[in-house]
């Protein structure tokens, strides 16, 4: 089924900029297959799009009830969309739990479709509700579509021969296909994905597509849906496209990196939520030479990378904050024995066990201090989910070129966040082979380069090369173990002065937004994307604003010191208690003043806007 | 095809300029040795040799070795050993860790790569003490042991090193003894040529904080009644007269004379190469049985396939049947839009 470009009889069509949808159900309702399907269809159509996968820590908790809620948010428009938006435009229920949790976020007068065969009064009881929604008028403020889903899915199937639950299991295909009517938009990216997935069984193949066949249908003949709603392609920089989550640009990220160094990826890793995607995609890529090794623990994975950093591999390891706190030992090592390597903190809501599928950034000041003794190491931040490619791209290259260890901090909302993403051609990627060290003539392990002050990178198996590293403090040279108190000042200068020079890489900071005046809001990690929507929000209204982004959070660019002395006020929002604004104030001096959120939510867009109009009131 | 020649070494090739700080007496410095001793012996090439090691008295011995070495931190020796490895097959790689660092700290990276048969040479010098740390009881210290950490002795289980190794499914486990030079040489020579991993536990002397760790086995009076060297294919015999052996009853071992009715055939032939563990399990801990002898040597010698070759097996696999990867289809792999 192509395009539709005419509204069929007896209906009308809106055009509309931007529409914010949330799909919410069960965790066994196919809730994130659901968004994820929309959104690579509206992504294919060409909108530009965020969105906001919502799940929760248990796999299957019992069915019906509020802690098993799952919910997929995607926001996809005709212009720039930053966020994957503060309110919903359309909200897809499966269940009564699933009411109750989401429908604060619905709009007034907001598309509310419900699957009414999961209202008995069971159902209610299980979300904790003594009168059922769909009849006692709470929710007259929104346009209810009430929809026998299973009903509709089990008549549509019914000359298949299909089992009961496996006929349930297609009822949110039926929705999604309500769905691509309701926007508009063509069945073809989703049809292919089933036939994809269900190869060697033609049934559910069948059995998927008639259910969004039925659903599509469904909209067009009854009388209850009179409008739907066009989005137009948004006009984004010209290139070749692709669909990309946080995750799986930092697995190709490294990928790249290896290629652009010419030495194959390592990457030792623990499964661990938000971050084992990103060992699942790697484990794949064994044409590109890559080594994955699941470790027994948090520990052998970063020893692990150190091992394969030493034998001259571009070593990574990836965790959340709970695999951090265990890796912290071995960085002392990486920075102490000055290997390459790249530590990703996809962080997640803690403390200790925390929040695992939920989001935070409150892993900052470990990744800057968490250390034994003085042990800094550089530290980046990916912006958003197409950004972490580039991040983990430069994170190796500074690794390789400092011989340092370095981290990258992502999030729970980019790993599993996704956004339209340029496909960059390899040529435009930075190339930087790496070096290994092979003439025997006055080898020293702990030489440096003037520049880099980088050690040489001599590899086990170089003839004649044959010397010993190791965590005990050494003569800056010899690399001889030296307990020598003047040394050990020494060498805890020079590895701090290695990291600073980093800072000579970092492009000066040219804030978005005004160059100067009345507020400049600085922040980093996934909060680009609210900051810079409320940030244009308000520059419409005539406010002077300018925003600093950071990716380097260790060492900082040079010239910030200057520009954050450019406006009246500065504000830091963060989702953790403080942290990147205590660093800014205790370095700069600056009356910096934060705006915490720690809900295991990203901001909203209208919250950075009120909180700007406060401090500027 | 270029022919490399390996140059001849000699023992002194593989010392360092560095002056050796274990304590005067200290049973390490046999061990350090032997290893010297043999590896110029092996015919591979000093560079392809790298001692990785964890914390603790035994862990300065890479900056002993003119080998490559890594110190690395407590415990994580196998771990990081396993990374260059998986990288570098060809590196002949040994760990050199104590009973701490890889029965107690370490524990958990030692089995897996013992399971995952990775293969790493390790050598374990067991003197049943924490020594660097100056005499706090180890998890190969007896039940009951004083020492500094424990006044009242010490309420721990000990662990058998080799029972867990065997447990651990290691495809070589052998034991031998400081003092023992010419045996301890010809164990690590066997360890060598393994081609897995190979956990050896050398039976050691700390002279400053648990001297006479092994004194009731290995003193020269009590020596040859209180040990058994195993040798493939040759029945288990012992003693001062060669006259006891080890036998089968039922599931357990047994000591016994021999003579008055009892020969050699009906001892228990050592059979190193035994697929099943059980009976490399048995001899492991029967001198925890008074009466019975400890064994030194090769407890188990099996072939398994390596992880490293796995692992690069995998890749080639894979690259053989998609080809070499190729970036750009690689970034653009999925379904994409052009926007003009």
């Amino acid at each position: 089924m192509g395009t539709i470009t005419q509204s069929p009889p007896g209906k009308t069509r809106e055009i509309l900029e931007k529409a914010v949808i949330r799909f919410c159900g069960d965790s066994g309702d196919g809730i994130q297959v659901t968004g994820g399907q929309f959104t690579n269809t509206v992504a294919l159509y060409g909108n530009d799009l965020a969105t906001f996968p919502d799940y929760p820590a248990e796999i299957r908790a019992p069915a019906g009830t509020l802690p098993g809620v799952s919910g997929f948010q995607v926001h996809f428009g005709s212009t720039e969309v930053f966020t994957p938006g503060d309110s919903v435009d359309a909200l897809v229920v499966m269940n009564p739990a699933a009411l109750k949790m989401n429908l604060a976020d619905l709009k007034k007068n907001g598309l509310l479709i419900v699957n009414e065969d999961n209202f008995e009064a069971g159902d209610l009881k299980k979300a904790q509700m003594t009168s059922n929604p769909l009849e006692d008028h709470s929710l007259d403020a929104y346009q209810l579509f009430p929809v026998a889903l299973m009903k509709l899915t089990s008549a549509a199937l019914k000359d298949l021969g299909l089992d009961a639950k496996s006929v349930d299991r297609c009822k949110n295909f039926f929705a999604l296909g309500m769905c691509y009517w309701l926007y508009n938009r063509p069945l073809d990216s989703t049809y292919r994905w089933i036939e994809d997935k269900f190869n060697k069984k033609p049934l559910l193949i069948e059995a998927n597509k008639l259910a969004m066949k039925a659903g599509y249908a469904y909209c067009e003949a009854t009388e209850a849906f009179q409008v739907s709603y066009e989005i137009p392609p948004a006009k984004l920089e010209p290139g070749l496209y692709r669909n990309i989550s946080g995750n799986t640009a930092l697995a190709l990220g490294f990928v790249a990196a290896s290629q652009q160094a010419g030495i194959p990826l390592f990457l030792g890793s623990y499964p661990i939520t938000p971050a084992s995607d990103v060992l699942h995609e790697l484990s794949m890529y064994k044409d590109f030479g890559v080594m994955t090794f699941q470790a027994e623990d948090e520990i052998a994975a970063v020893t692990s990378a150190i091992g394969a950093s030493y034998a001259g591999a571009l070593a990574i390891t990836t965790t959340s904050g709970p695999g951090m706190a265990l890796k912290t030992e071995a960085l002392g090592l990486a920075v102490a024995v000055e290997l390459p390597l790249v530590i990703c903190n996809i962080q997640r809501g803690g403390p200790s066990t925390g929040l695992p599928t939920k989001t935070e950034q409150a892993d900052l000041l470990q990744a800057l201090y968490g250390r034994n003794s003085e042990a800094p190491i550089p530290v980046l931040a990916t912006a958003t989910p197409g950004d972490c490619f580039w991040v983990a791209l430069e994170a190796s290259r500074i690794a390789l070129k400092y011989m340092v260890p370095v981290i990258v901090l992502s999030d729970g909302y980019l790993a599993n966040g996704a956004e339209p993403w340029r496909v960059p051609q390899p040529s435009e990627l930075p190339a930087f082979p790496a070096h290994f060290t092979t003439n025997p003539e006055g080898f020293m392990p702990y030489s440096r380069d003037p520049n880099t002050l980088a050690r040489p990178w001599a590899i086990p198996g170089t003839p004649g090369l044959e010397h010993r590293i190791g965590g005990i403090e050494k003569q800056d040279g010899t690399g001889n173990i030296n307990y020598e108190p003047l040394n050990h000042e020494k060498m805890c200068r020079l590895r701090a002065a290695k990291v600073e020079a980093v800072a000579q890489e970092i492009p000066d900071v040219v804030p978005a937004g005004d160059p100067a005046g009345d507020l400049l809001i600085v922040g980093w990690g996934s909060t680009y994307g609210p900051i810079t929507a409320a940030m244009k929000a308000q520059r419409a209204k005539g406010r002077k604003i300018g925003h600093v982004h950071l990716r380097f959070l260790n060492p900082l660019p040079k010239n910030l010191g200057e520009v954050l002395k450019r406006y009246k006020k500065i504000l830091v929002p963060e989702m953790n208690m403080g942290q990147l604004v205590m660093v800014l104030r205790a370095k700069y001096l600056v009356d910096a003043q934060g705006y915490d959120k720690i809900q295991g939510k990203p901001f909203r867009t209208s919250e950075i806007e009120a909180k700007m109009e406060e401090v500027l009131a | 095809m270029t022919t490399t020649t390996i140059p001849v070494y000699t023992k002194k090739d593989f010392q360092t300029d560095q002056e050796v700080r274990w304590c005067p007496g200290c049973g390490d410095y046999a061990i350090l040795s032997a290893v010297q001793s043999v590896f110029p012996e092996l015919g591979i090439p000093r560079e392809k040799f790298v001692i990785v090691s964890g914390i603790g008295c035994s862990s300065r011995f890479p900056y002993y070795m003119n080998t490559y070495g890594f110190h690395t931190i407590h415990g994580r020796a196998p771990a990081v050993a396993t990374g260059l490895k998986i990288v570098h097959p060809e590196l002949e790689v040994w760990v050199a860790t104590g009973d701490g660092d890889s029965l107690s700290i370490g524990g958990n990276h030692t089995i897996h790569m013992l399971r995952r048969n990775v293969g790493i040479k390790v050598l374990m010098f067991n003197n049943r003490i924490y020594g660097l740390t100056k005499g706090q009881y180890s998890p190969t210290s007896e039940f009951g042991k004083k020492t500094k950490s424990t006044p009242y002795g010490s309420p721990d289980r000990p662990f058998h090193p080799l029972s867990l190794a065997l447990g651990a499914d290691a495809t070589f486990v052998a034991r031998s003894v400081d003092v023992f030079q010419p045996h301890l040489k010809a164990t690590v020579k066997r360890a060598a040529a393994h081609k897995g991993a190979a956990f050896i536990e050398i039976l050691q002397n700390c002279n400053i904080f648990n001297d006479g760790a092994w004194e009731s086995v290995v003193e020269k009076e009590v020596r040859d009644d209180h040990i058994i060297a195993l040798e493939h294919g040759k029945p288990l015999i012992f003693g001062k007269n060669k006259d006891k052996g080890i036998r089968m009853n039922g599931l357990e071992l047994e000591v016994v004379q021999v003579g008055n009715g009892i020969a050699e055939k009906d001892l228990i032939v050592h059979d190193e190469k035994n697929e099943n563990p059980a009976y490399a399990f048995l001899l492991s801990r029967m001198d925890s049985t008074p009466g019975f002898p400890t064994p030194i040597g090769v407890l188990r010698a099996v072939e398994a396939v390596r992880y490293e070759d796995r692992i690069a097996e995998q890749i080639r696999e894979v690259t053989a049947k998609r080809g070499k990867g190729d970036l750009a289809k690689l970034l653009q792999q999925g379904d994409t839009w052009e926007v003009k």
